[in-house]
């Protein structure tokens, strides 16, 4: 992004506002990359043209201000080279076209179009095609780039992120920019006006051309239409909303008063100050934006660099104060929307090598046809540089999000189970990789050479099959394993523990029954639902009864065990006190199967809550706990799941006793590392010992005060088990959720006893492993239990060159135990490109997957360094990735730009998020405990689950008519999108609030909440009143819709509007600045352009 | 003689002594040179239907240092209401009750009949009988039902105030809760853990739990069931319940793979029972009732190692220091067997397997606390069955025949010193004036513990006498023995039961008739049979064997008259006559001789021979033997080979075992099937008379003998021919003539051998 100030005066924020607008629209363009993209771009450029013409758009930019319009520039630069001209040419519908064309390649183009731009673009082109107008394109690139700079030059471009304020320049340049739309730079406002609008325009694409610039409409025509209205009224950018992925844009409307834009930005931000500061950024002034960073102007520079606006900015300068328009800075909405729009439709097919598949958020078909599916398997980038400087230089993680066990959609098939009899599955002689659809058959099919190590390797008798014409055996596809990405071995003995076929797994009970848990309900209610749900336990295919088995122990400062044998009128109770040395006192009877001891069990289930009615024990264990569970499975030769129900801090005198070691002072010192670290290191060798019996732990907490999650929750960690958290667990009021989430965790499919291993072809390796899992050597991931959820996350790392034309190849093996008692390999397959051009690599990454691997990387190092450290080295290498970026592939920007690569444009966004969250930056009122139990459920997440755990989904509810159905769009999550006369919904994957605006009507309340005024609604309610009508059902639909779509139930919590809760509320509006220090979104992202800037002189 | 014989018959059943000399040496020196200590065996309970306990509390003499029970034998002032108390000679006042005492109207404490008194203590709580039940679950299915039905049928003996708790053990050791209504719920304990007194009532929350703090139900004066009440259950309340629980008994369910033994945690099961009992009922009486049908196999007190092809020791692996599990097993049980005994509780143990299943080591157990041993083949046998029966057998009075908690103590005239006492008893360390410097048997000690007894249990009890010989004792001086047993009756109450005897003195120069005619020499064998089991458990075999002769030829040097050299002129006098005879068989028996006996059977046996009265042991050693013929009655024939005759029917009773053995003409008409044709029905009644007998002594003996049918060249007659004298062997035996009994393959010495030698070395000046 550039935020360029074009208007080196106004203080960075002032411009950079407009340069958002500009950007979002620029963003529009880009989403319009998507379809409309083209066009959009073509708006962009057109507006560029427009605007200042002068430079070919984006181009012009760069040089132009001092950087910081650059945006525009760096847009132009791009735009032109790459997209540019997609943008342009293509623009809009080029695009499409073209565009889709390309995208076949590889979304890339999309993506592209927006960010990639710059610098894909080039290469992409495809996007719009160079034709139109080049520059446009460029601009798009430049998109990125906010500053007003662009206008003038960038006007094409129009980074869409600029400044949304100055919708002007925004547009113009954002157009350009497209992608960058959101930038806009924020100053351009001024010149972003002019191309704003036209920019804004172009959001839509539509815009090819120049022209597009406002006409853009038109252009943006394609997909605009919202756009369209909205620049309308926004002037130019409005609508945008779609507009370009990149941005943010849509917003733009709000921009509205381009003209004012400028405007807008006044209040902005202090930060300005900064930018001010710099000098430099005369251009710049919009960077000035970045609240600070001179550099940011870039973010507006766009502008600056409009030193063609020069002029222009010059005025805008004036208003510099403004801040960024937040409406100029890329949208993840925008994003996800043009992703949605573009690549829902049509199924992923993954035959291709190096396919960048659509976004998480997008609800696509898989077609397997030799990859594995990206709900198996997705990579921070599908081309890897060739070289290990290359990455060096780039910075870019090298990294893939693996679920081994993802659960599919109905449609798609699960994967195909190969027998490959009493030899077991056909494997390499030396790496010892399975056989995969990229093995090489040669010699007639006689032999077959590894793709991994490139071994030749007699292919068996019985496996022999002759070789078509091109090479390919001839039963090449019916064969799974010669077809597909994913498919599954049956496993022989030799793949089993102790050369012995597994025994079906078991599952374990273990309930606290202290005096907090039978007070607060909870060992009645558990009882309750147990008798039940134990009919539900995981079975395999069409089996009739599951083949688990289950066993009781209940826990206080002793254990006690059940022996629930069938034969048996009562079940027998036997306590084991001697919580030092645990065992297990029974073998036979302990574990049962649930049909044949129904009667027991009940019985048993019936009786706990009155056994215990009276206790007053107060003291509980956990490591004997854990001991005892693993101990029974050990005794049983089975693996299996402990499901702990455990209420309070371990203080009873036994092995892992805890002590409260709470201490808020820690935070922000050196030490506050230790308090995310377990207090003792008897239960890593627990879990190890766990691990090594096949036992996975879930934990489900119901604390009333600390409990030190970061110790009890180190054995699930390590097990492969969840951590479930009830704080002051009502039954009221929590039981809703934790009868949910223990109803979907029972029922689960689990892989038991599970080693997962990752082979590569020669070049890269696998080096780091993030994840709930245990590891004993650097290879191989052991898991106790793996469910469909959990993630793991690889790094790679070159030990050697890589080779463009055989690519990088990973498989992932899961050698596992099914519910059955079944064992088995999981394999997945995946091809990469290599590159030797950095735009490569820019063009086809994911950012949602990297800010998964940050995260989970930045949630690591808070064990070992100090918060402030972590944060620092995430910033420092977003920054550098995006400097290598800008100085490699977009260098023809003004350095005062802030430009993205398409595919990144919300990397900072994201990145912002990981960093304000309650990890990182704890808030006040977030505890300890909190903050261990975040972490340690982020190292599992899966990209789909970061993202919108680190960027919430906020829906207005009563924006969209009634009787529309499909879930309303998403808006970006900022106070400044509330409106007090509407109800949102806003979801994270963990919380989910209700926001109920101070005036929305009378009529909405009565039908949603069956209470006549706003007052009488009851804050902090959980539950909406069931009620017979159109609002009511609908608002109830999504929310158990949203539910369904998360692994864990959301409590649903009810704010109103300037209530107390709403703070709470507030925490989640993750683009503003945080009550705990928080940067926002645009703030950040000015100093982000500083940082660039820095790095980049 | 015969005076003597009634006197000593008169006074075993008036207060239940018999002493080896029943005329004293009046000098320590003299003493000693009788060679046969002066000692009693002593049966402090035994069971005196004509003496009813008086109802109030013994008059102790007020010296602190004695504290004597008035007696007979003190000297009474009516007139100044004064006593004299014969042992430390203090005056005393007799308390206010006894204020209308005169010569005519004397308390039962001083008639001269009244020797032994018993007196009925009313202070105090009365505390219930307490049952431990302690189960071994690694059995076979059936005999675990046979146990099981055995319990069940205890639990209709118990008096229903009687406190009962159940503790099942095999790989885990659990202690039954049996309070609980519904689930039922037990404690389980690893089997390999030796814990602590401390931990163990930890983990049963026998500890006075910190009361929580209960904001909400305040100081709700909650029904707190003592808290052993878990635990230990009056049968009244829980009968049923607990039968269940028994019935639901399951054997271990742990599988035991091929060539392994089940693990078995009788160690920590044990040390858990006294754990539970000890902070639950400390200093009350209590039975722990173990029940085992193997080895312990892992953690404490274990005995062998769970591989099968190890075999458990045997005598030959002790010699060679090859018990690997011994010493350390025997420290486990001795340490639960003191504790135990400090506070009162005794130990019983039912062995039932066909192996060894480690009394050796857990021999302790019961021989501290006097608790029983009983050993068989099987639960489901009759053996066990009535044995255990007979435990909960009643008196006259329907009260069972155990006592528990007892603490004898024995008080001396001064010319008396108490040496030690050995029986089931552990020593309580009570210095005083009258304990002797040189121990026998358990001794330096006045007091001794006998955590549980009957009224057949029986101690040794020795003395020195320490009167110098140049303190002459004045002519009809007598001296005087005091012993008092406190202890806990069966109907729950204390009782004190006080015995006071006096023998006469006399100079072992001038009298030496008079000491030799009061010689008791089935005591005398029975307290040296003692003293040599005693020490056979510490020394080694031959030693012990060396001793006895040492011993036996020095008595015949002393008491023989023979002229020197000469050994055909050997004679002793009738009095003493019996007496090599006993030795002679007592160095054949099984409590001496390991060889063919495991280690667990000598225990099995020296536990018995250390606790039953006289003529039990006198059984024990020289097993008797009756014949059963067509020439007369049932006759007592000569325990020798030269009895074993064609045409009659044996029946030997060794204490452990009843054999019949028919005769080889016997066997072949009773294969021929005579008994059951009419005109042999004489045939059929002496096949039966034996038979009869048999029974009889199976009913009244405690434990219940191994009942053994045999006949000639039965494989079970080695019963039979291990036990008689080897008259006949295959060495002499064309000397003796073929019709004169049955040769016993032995390289054993006779009893003329035995005696011949004893001659020879008795009149020989060499020792």
């Amino acid at each position: 992004m550039n935020l360029n100030q074009s208007a080196p005066p106004v203080p960075p924020f002032g411009q950079p506002q407009p340069a958002y607008l500009g950007h979002h629209q620029s963003s529009y363009g880009g989403q319009p990359g998507s379809t409309t993209a083209p066009t959009s771009y073509g708006a962009y450029n057109g507006p560029v043209p427009g605007y200042q013409q002068t430079p070919p758009p984006g181009v012009s930019r760069a040089p132009p201000s001092s950087g910081a319009p650059p945006a525009s520039t760096a847009q132009g630069p791009c735009g032109q080279t790459a997209y540019g001209q997609f943008g342009q040419g293509d623009v809009q519908n080029g695009p499409s076209s073209t565009v889709q064309m390309q995208r076949l390649p590889g979304y890339q183009p999309f993506g592209s179009a927006v960010l990639a731009p710059v610098v894909s673009q080039p290469a992409v082109l495809q996007p719009y095609g160079p034709p139109p107008t080049s520059a446009q394109v460029t601009a798009q690139l430049a998109g990125m780039q906010i500053s007003g700079a662009v206008a003038p030059a960038s006007p094409p471009s129009g980074l869409g992120y600029g400044p949304p304020t100055s919708l002007a320049s925004a547009s113009g340049s954002f157009p350009n920019s497209g992608l960058y739309g959101s930038y806009p730079q924020g100053q351009a406002p001024p010149l972003g006006q002019a191309q704003g609008h036209p920019g804004a325009q172009p959001p839509q694409r539509s815009v090819p051309p120049q022209a597009s610039s406002f006409t853009p409409p038109a252009s943006g025509g394609p997909r605009m239409p919202s756009m369209t209205g909205p620049l309308l009224p926004g002037q130019s950018f409005g609508g945008p909303p779609v507009s370009q992925p990149n941005h943010v844009s849509s917003p733009a409307p709000q921009v509205l008063p381009p003209g004012t834009q400028m405007t807008g930005p006044p209040g902005p931000p202090p930060p300005p100050m900064h930018s001010s500061q710099q000098p430099g950024y005369q251009l710049q002034q919009n960077g000035s934006y970045g609240p600070t960073r001179g550099p940011q102007s870039n973010y507006g520079s766009p502008y600056p660099g409009a030193a063609a606006f020069g002029s222009q900015p010059g005025p805008p300068q004036p208003l510099p104060p403004k801040r960024l328009d937040p409406d100029a800075i890329p949208s993840p909405i925008q994003v996800i929307e043009d992703d949605r729009n573009n690549r829902g439709s049509e199924p992923f097919v993954t035959g291709v090598r190096g396919q960048v598949p659509p976004l998480v958020t997008t609800n696509f078909l898989v077609k397997d046809q030799g990859n594995a599916s990206p709900r198996y398997i997705r990579c921070t980038s599908y081309n890897i540089p060739c070289t290990s400087d290359m990455a060096k230089q780039a910075q870019v993680p090298l990294a893939a999000v693996i679920k081994p066990l993802a659960r599919l959609p109905p449609e798609e098939a699960s994967p195909y189970v190969v027998d490959h009899g009493e030899s077991g599955p056909l494997r390499c002689n030396r790496c010892k990789a399975y056989m995969c659809p990229f093995m090489q058959f040669v010699e007639g099919g006689r032999r077959f050479q590894c793709c991994f190590c490139s071994c030749i390797n007699d292919v068996p008798p019985q496996y022999f099959q002759h070789l078509d014409h091109t090479g390919k055996r001839v039963d090449a596809y019916d064969r799974p394993e010669l077809s597909l990405g994913s498919y599954e071995f049956l496993a022989t003995v030799d793949y089993c523990k102790n050369n012995k076929f597994p025994s079906p797994p078991a599952f374990i009970f273990m309930i606290d029954v202290s005096y907090n848990a039978i007070r607060s309900g909870l060992v009645r209610l558990l009882c309750e639902e147990l008798k039940s749900l134990l009919d539900f336990l995981p079975r395999e295919g069409g089996a009739e009864e599951s083949a688990v088995r289950v066993g009781f122990v209940t826990y206080n400062k002793v254990l006690h065990f059940y022996n629930v044998k069938s034969s048996l009128a009562q079940p027998q109770m036997m306590v084991v006190s001697d919580v030092g040395d645990m065992f297990v006192p029974l073998l036979d009877g302990f574990l049962v199967n649930v049909n044949e001891s129904q009667a027991v069990i009940t019985s048993l289930l019936d009786q706990i809550p009155e056994m215990f009615a009276d206790t007053r024990e107060t003291e509980t264990v956990f490591a004997p706990v854990i001991q005892a569970g693993m101990e029974a499975l050990k005794a049983a030769e089975c693996a299996g799941k402990l499901f702990l129900f455990h209420t309070s801090l371990p203080i009873a005198e036994a092995p892992g006793k805890l002590k409260n070691r709470d201490d808020r002072k820690l935070i922000n010192t050196d030490k506050e590392k230790t308090l995310f670290q377990p207090q003792t290191g008897a239960y890593q060798t627990l879990a190890k010992e766990c691990v090594a019996q096949g036992c996975c732990v879930d934990l489900f907490l119901f604390p009333n005060q600390y409990v030190d999650v970061a110790t009890l929750s180190v054995v699930p960690q390590l097990t492969g088990g969840s951590v479930y958290k009830y704080a002051c667990f009502q039954v009221e009021n929590d039981q809703e959720r934790f009868l949910s989430d223990l109803r979907r965790d029972v029922q689960k499919v689990v892989g038991f006893d599970a080693v997962m291993r990752v082979r590569t072809s020669t070049g890269i390796r696998a080096v780091d492993f993030f994840g709930a899992f245990y590891m004993s050597n650097t290879t191989d991931v052991e898991l106790a239990g793996l469910d469909g959820d959990k993630t793991v996350t690889v790094e790679f790392k070159h030990d050697d060159r890589l080779n463009e034309e055989s690519g990088a190849l990973l498989q992932c093996a899961l050698l596992y135990t099914s519910c059955a008692g079944q064992r088995r390999l999981r394999i997945h397959n995946l091809a990469l490109n290599c590159c030797t051009q950095l735009a490569d690599l820019y063009r086809n990454c994911e950012t949602d997957t990297l800010i998964n691997y940050m995260a989970k990387f930045a949630y690591r190092g808070v064990l070992n360094s100090p918060v402030k450290t972590v944060r620092d080295t995430l910033i420092t290498q977003c920054a550098q990735i995006l400097a290598c970026y800008r100085k490699n592939c977009a260098s023809p920007s003004s350095a005062g730009q802030l430009i993205l690569p398409e595919c990144m444009k919300l990397l900072p966004v994201y990145l912002n998020c990981v960093l304000k969250s309650d990890v990182l930056q704890p808030g006040a009122e977030v505890t300890t405990d909190d903050r261990a139990y975040v972490r340690q459920l982020v190292t599992s997440m899966d990209v789909a689950e970061t993202n919108v755990f680190f960027y919430p989904r906020l829906l207005p509810l009563t924006k969209s008519p009634i009787e529309n159905t499909t879930e309303p769009p998403a808006v970006r999550a900022s106070d400044e999108r509330l409106s007090n006369g509407d109800i949102y919904l806003l979801e994270n994957g963990l919380n989910l609030f209700l926001w109920v605006g101070a005036s929305v009507q009378q009529g909405v309340v009565q039908s949603l909440f069956g209470v006549s005024s706003f007052s009488q609604i009851t804050s902090g309610l959980s539950v909406l009143p069931v009620l017979d009508n159109l609002l009511s059902k609908k608002v109830r639909g999504l929310i158990d819709s949203l539910r369904a779509q998360r692994s864990r139930y959301m409590k649903l919590i009810v704010v109103k509007q300037e209530d107390k809760l709403e703070t709470l509320f507030k925490h989640f509006l993750v683009e503003d600045k945080s009550l705990s220090g928080g940067a926002s979104y645009v703030d950040f992202l000015c100093h982000m352009h500083k940082e660039i800037r820095q790095l980049l002189s | 003689m015969a005076t003597y014989l009634e006197f000593i018959q008169q006074n075993e059943e008036r207060d239940g002594v018999r002493f080896s000399w029943n005329v004293w040496p009046s000098s320590r020196l003299e003493a000693t040179r009788m060679v046969v200590p002066l000692a009693c065996i002593l049966t402090p309970l035994k069971e005196r239907p004509d003496l009813p306990p008086v109802q109030y509390e013994p008059v102790l003499c007020s010296r602190p240092t004695c504290k004597a029970i008035l007696n007979p034998l003190c000297q009474v002032d009516y007139r100044a209401k004064l006593w004299a108390c014969n042992f430390c000679f203090q005056r005393n006042q007799f308390p206010p009750a006894y204020a209308g005492i005169s010569e005519v109207n004397q308390p039962a404490e001083l008639m001269p009949q009244f020797s032994t008194v018993e007196y009925v203590i009313q202070r105090g709580a009365q505390s219930p009988l307490i049952f431990l039940y302690v189960v071994d679950t690694c059995l076979e299915e059936d005999d675990l039902q046979a146990l099981k039905e055995s319990l069940q049928m205890s639990l209709s003996l118990l008096p229903p105030d009687a406190m009962v708790g159940l503790i099942t053990f095999g790989r885990m050791v659990q202690v039954h809760e049996l309070s609980c209504e519904g689930i039922s719920k037990s404690y389980v304990f690893r089997g390999t853990k030796d814990l602590t007194a401390k931990q163990i009532q930890d983990m049963l929350g026998l500890t006075k739990p910190a009361m929580p703090v209960h904001p909400a139900h305040p100081a709700q004066p909650q029904e707190h069931p003592s808290i052993s009440s878990r635990f230990l259950q009056p049968i009244h309340k829980i009968d049923m319940n607990l039968t269940d629980l028994l019935g639901e008994l399951q054997r271990d369910p742990w599988p035991v793979p091929q060539g392994k033994r089940p693990l078995r945690s009788t160690g920590v099961a044990l040390s858990i029972a006294v754990g539970l009992l000890e902070g639950t009922f400390p200093n009350t009486g209590a039975r722990i009732m173990l029940f085992v049908g193997g080895p312990p196999t892992q953690g404490p007190g274990m005995v062998v190692g769970d591989e099968l092809k190890v075999p458990i020791r045997s005598w030959h692996d002790i010699e060679k220091d090859n018990a690997r599990f011994m010493k350390k097993a025997t420290k486990h049980y001795e340490m639960l067997a003191n504790r135990a005994a400090a506070n009162g509780h005794c130990v019983d143990i039912y062995a039932c397997a066909l192996d060894q299943t480690g009394l050796l080591e857990m021999k302790c157990c019961t021989n501290l606390t006097g608790g029983h041993m009983v050993m068989g083949d099987s639960f489901n046998t009759s053996l066990f069955k009535q044995t255990f029966q007979r435990i909960f057998s009643k008196d006259f009075n329907g009260n069972f025949r155990m006592a528990f908690g007892a603490t004898l103590e024995v008080k001396t005239s001064r010319e008396l010193k108490v040496a030690g006492a050995i029986g089931p008893c552990v020593s309580l360390n009570v210095k005083g004036p009258c304990v002797s410097e040189n121990e026998l048997g358990v001794g330096g000690t006045s007091q001794w513990k006998i955590c549980g007894l009957d009224p057949t249990s029986t101690l040794g009890i020795y003395f020195e006498v320490v009167n110098q010989h140049n303190a002459p004792i004045p002519q009809g001086g007598r001296g005087a023995i005091q012993f008092v047993t406190h202890y806990q009756h069966s109907s729950t109450q204390r009782r004190i039961r006080a015995t006071t005897i006096a023998r006469n003195w006399a100079d072992a120069q001038s009298q030496l008739k008079h000491i030799e005619a009061a010689f008791d020499q089935e005591a005398a064998a029975v307290l040296m049979a003692r003293l040599g089991v005693f020490r056979a458990e510490s020394e080694e075999g031959p030693d012990v064997l060396r001793w006895l002769d040492r011993q036996l030829i020095r008595l015949c040097q002393k008491f023989g008259q023979y002229t020197k050299e000469d050994p055909s002129s050997f004679r002793l006098s009738d009095s003493f006559s019996l007496y090599p005879q006993f030795m002679f068989h007592l160095r054949r028996s099984p409590f001496l001789q390991v060889f063919n006996n495991s280690p667990d059977e000598s225990s099995y046996y020296r536990h018995h021979f250390a606790r039953q009265d006289l003529t039990q042991s006198l059984i024990m050693i020289q097993p008797i033997l009756y014949s059963y013929s067509f020439h007369g009655p049932p006759e007592p024939v000569l325990l020798d080979s030269s009895s074993i005759l064609a045409d009659r029917i044996l029946l030997m009773d060794t204490f452990f075992q009843i054999v019949i053995y028919l005769g080889e003409t016997i066997a072949q008409w009773q294969k021929a099937g005579y008994q059951d044709m009419p005109e042999y029905e004489n045939f059929k009644h002496l096949l039966q008379a034996p038979l009869d007998d048999a029974q009889e002594i199976l009913h009244a003996r405690f434990p219940m003998p191994r009942y053994v049918s045999t006949e000639h060249g039965g494989s079970q007659a080695r019963f039979l021919l291990s036990k008689v004298n080897p008259s006949q062997t295959h060495n002499n035996l064309y000397a003796w003539g073929q019709e004169t009994g049955a040769p016993i393959l032995t390289d054993d010495v006779s009893l003329q051998v035995f005696m011949d030698h004893l001659k020879k070395l008795a009149v020989s000046s060499a020792c």
